[in-house]
């Protein structure tokens, strides 16, 4: 049952990017094709680190309407870049390869992460506090990256000014490969985890009881979850709503938990509405650049709906 | 802590601490006006005269009166909304404000600021009417729930302000409302700000009708107060502090937050006694954070919405973790 309405994400998924490729298609074809091939290369990538970011961080946190942006892990990688510029200083950070730039900026955000988010998630604190502790969060790494970039050079802030919305219609290039390699191998080691995951959605103290090294698990998963979410960061800025929509769209359609089905199903809902949503802005409305706004706008009401009708499983 | 307020007595007495806070408040007032780049001694007596009136002065006095007001307009959301942990920036009023003068700008970009102005405030009136018209539902018995339903709603309309400026092509004008800075200010381009200087003695006049507020719907009517008027009036002040402080300078967070907070530990809840501390803590801080601001990479300037990020949410993450947190 569950695996069949898997099937259906899947179509979904393949349907969209099919829409992606060929939808007004002219021109010169072989040049259009592998424009628009490397682009959803990047949608995809980061469709499917955001959905199993999500799912990590919902399971190990024993919640389903938390996000890792409304934790403000993605403005800790903006922190950590800034911080990289100003211990090299603007000149050192230009000259470096962009591969060494993100490797620095994930290893500060790993640290950082691990230091302040780790207590938090092992407290399990009532769950609004939790939220709001990493809702705050958020707003101090985001500032604090702001105050950083204006101290290193106050005339040269756009680079932080322009992130504040996802932006999907201009992919950074420079990572792609680099990212896709890291999120497939993320996405792997996941999915290999998916029966330990099952268990550990349980509670500390079931999972515990069945036999999981608890402390471990979630140290390792978190830091699955930064990597993730460092690649769609550096691929296309920060996203906010997208997991918790994609996520709770993926549970309502199979109707289970097991991790088995929702990875998957998550991945590919995730992927229809990144290069669906695309498809139809871009050809439909011609503004393709707002799809970011608008998953915010949407995902953001989401949200507001499932705190205010007590929806905590 | 929970989503009743608990009335606390003052645990610093007012008597010694009222003079070193007013000496306080002053040598920051005079410190902003002596920091900037024009170096004052080395100038004409008249040059310098025209430096202070002209920049120093209104810059200061801005930062004054958009404290004072942010502090007071947080004191009464949190009255009205019965929860220490929201003001116009955690309710959506600050933003609702911003869509408004978006929205002037847009539609009518020959506006004077007063006509700016009076858009704004429409806007945050309603936004934050809705915003309280919905916090009405959540459970009283999780007073985090609300700080956080503010600071996504907050969000929620800033998606639908970026998506407005997007289409319309007003990107780059929307960091100046949507980031605080006083830079801008100079004589002639603030003096709307002094309407804040009047609503914050409105309040002070209704300073007991609130007290008896924050003991809810039935304790207010019983005590023969009406309720539902008292939330008009404090909606308004609310919201006409708000949009003065966003056509002017831009949204500035949290000092409606912290300084109330502090000032309950300090000095209890009785808003006839707070009230002026609040006002005067909050000018405090602002014209303390503008001048850090200013002092941190001297000689460019940080915006203070930037800093009071920054001191704002370790403040209030403060709040959260620390023993207080249990009131």
């Amino acid at each position: 049952m569950a695996e069949r309405r898997l099937w259906i994400a899947a179509a979904l998924a393949l349907l969209s990017v099919a829409a992606f490729l060929t939808w007004g298609l002219r021109g010169n074809l072989a040049f259009v094709l592998e424009l628009r091939a490397v682009k959803l290369l990047a949608l995809v990538q980061v469709a499917v680190a955001i959905a199993v970011a999500t799912v990590l961080l919902q399971t190990i946190s024993g919640n389903r309407i938390l996000t890792p942006s409304i934790m403000g892990l993605d403005a800790l990688y903006l922190l950590g870049q800034t911080l990289l510029v100003f211990a090299l200083g603007g000149l050192g950070f230009a000259g470096l390869d962009p591969r060494v730039r993100f490797a620095g900026a994930l290893l500060t955000m790993i640290g950082i992460a691990v230091a302040v988010f780790l207590p938090l998630l092992r407290a399990r604190r009532s769950l609004y506090l939790m939220l709001l502790t990493g809702a705050l969060l958020g707003i101090l790494f985001r500032s604090l990256a702001s105050l950083v970039a204006r101290l290193v050079d106050p005339n040269d802030f756009a680079v932080l000014q322009g992130v504040s919305y996802a932006n999907f219609g201009t992919v950074r290039g420079d990572l792609l490969a680099f990212g896709l390699v890291l999120t497939a191998a993320c996405a792997v080691l996941a999915w290999r985890q998916r029966h330990v995951l099952d268990v550990m959605a349980l509670g500390p103290e079931a999972a515990i009881g069945l036999g999981i090294d608890w402390g471990r698990a979630v140290t390792g998963l978190l830091v699955l979850v930064i990597v993730l979410v460092a690649v769609s960061t550096a691929l296309v800025g920060p996203v906010v709503f997208l997991g918790l929509l994609v996520v709770a769209l993926a549970e309502r359609l199979t109707g289970t938990q097991r991790h088995a089905v929702l990875l998957p199903a998550s991945a590919c809902i995730a992927v229809a509405v990144l290069a669906g949503g695309q498809t139809i802005l871009q050809h439909g409305f011609g503004g393709a650049a707002t799809l970011g706004v608008i998953v915010e706008f949407v995902g953001g009401l989401v949200f507001l709906i499932l705190l205010a009708s007590g929806h905590k499983r | 802590m929970t989503g009743s307020p608990i009335t606390r007595k003052p645990a610093v007495s007012g008597r010694t601490t009222a003079p070193v806070a007013l000496c306080l408040f002053l040598a920051l007032c005079a410190a902003s006006l002596s920091v900037g780049v024009a170096d004052l001694s080395l100038e004409e007596q008249g040059a310098s005269l025209d430096t202070v009136l002209i920049s120093r002065l209104p810059r200061t006095l801005a930062a004054v009166l958009v404290g004072a007001g942010l502090a007071i307009a947080g004191l009464i959301m949190q009255t009205l909304a019965r929860n220490r942990f929201v003001d116009p920036g955690i309710g959506g009023t600050e933003q609702s404000a911003a869509l408004g003068v978006l929205l002037a700008t847009v539609l009518w970009p020959a506006a004077p600021i007063l006509g700016k102005m009076m858009v704004a405030t429409l806007t945050a009136l309603i936004g934050t009417a809705v915003f309280l018209l919905l916090v009405r539902r959540l459970p009283p018995t999780q007073p985090y729930l609300m700080p956080l339903f503010g600071l996504i709603y907050g969000g929620v309309i800033t998606a639908g302000v970026t998506f407005i400026a997007w289409q319309m092509d007003f990107l780059q004008y929307l960091d100046i409302w949507m980031n605080g800075d006083f830079s801008g200010i100079l004589r002639g381009r603030y003096e709307i700000l002094w309407a804040t200087a009047a609503l914050v003695a409105l309040a002070w006049w209704l300073a007991d009708a609130l007290t008896i507020v924050t003991l809810g719907k039935d304790a207010s009517i019983g005590l023969g107060l009406d309720y539902e008027r008292m939330m008009r009036i404090g909606l308004f002040i609310v919201a006409v502090l708000s949009a003065l402080t966003v056509v002017v300078v831009g949204m500035i967070p949290f000092v409606g937050l912290i300084v109330p907070n502090l000032v309950s530990r300090l000095r209890g809840d009785n808003l006839r006694g707070t009230l002026p501390w609040v006002a005067l803590g909050g000018a405090a801080l602002t014209v303390g954070c503008d001048l850090i601001g200013r002092l941190l990479r001297y000689p460019f300037e940080i915006p203070i919405g930037t800093i009071l990020g920054v001191v704002g949410a370790a403040c209030f993450l403060w709040f959260l973790t620390g023993r207080h947190a249990r009131g």
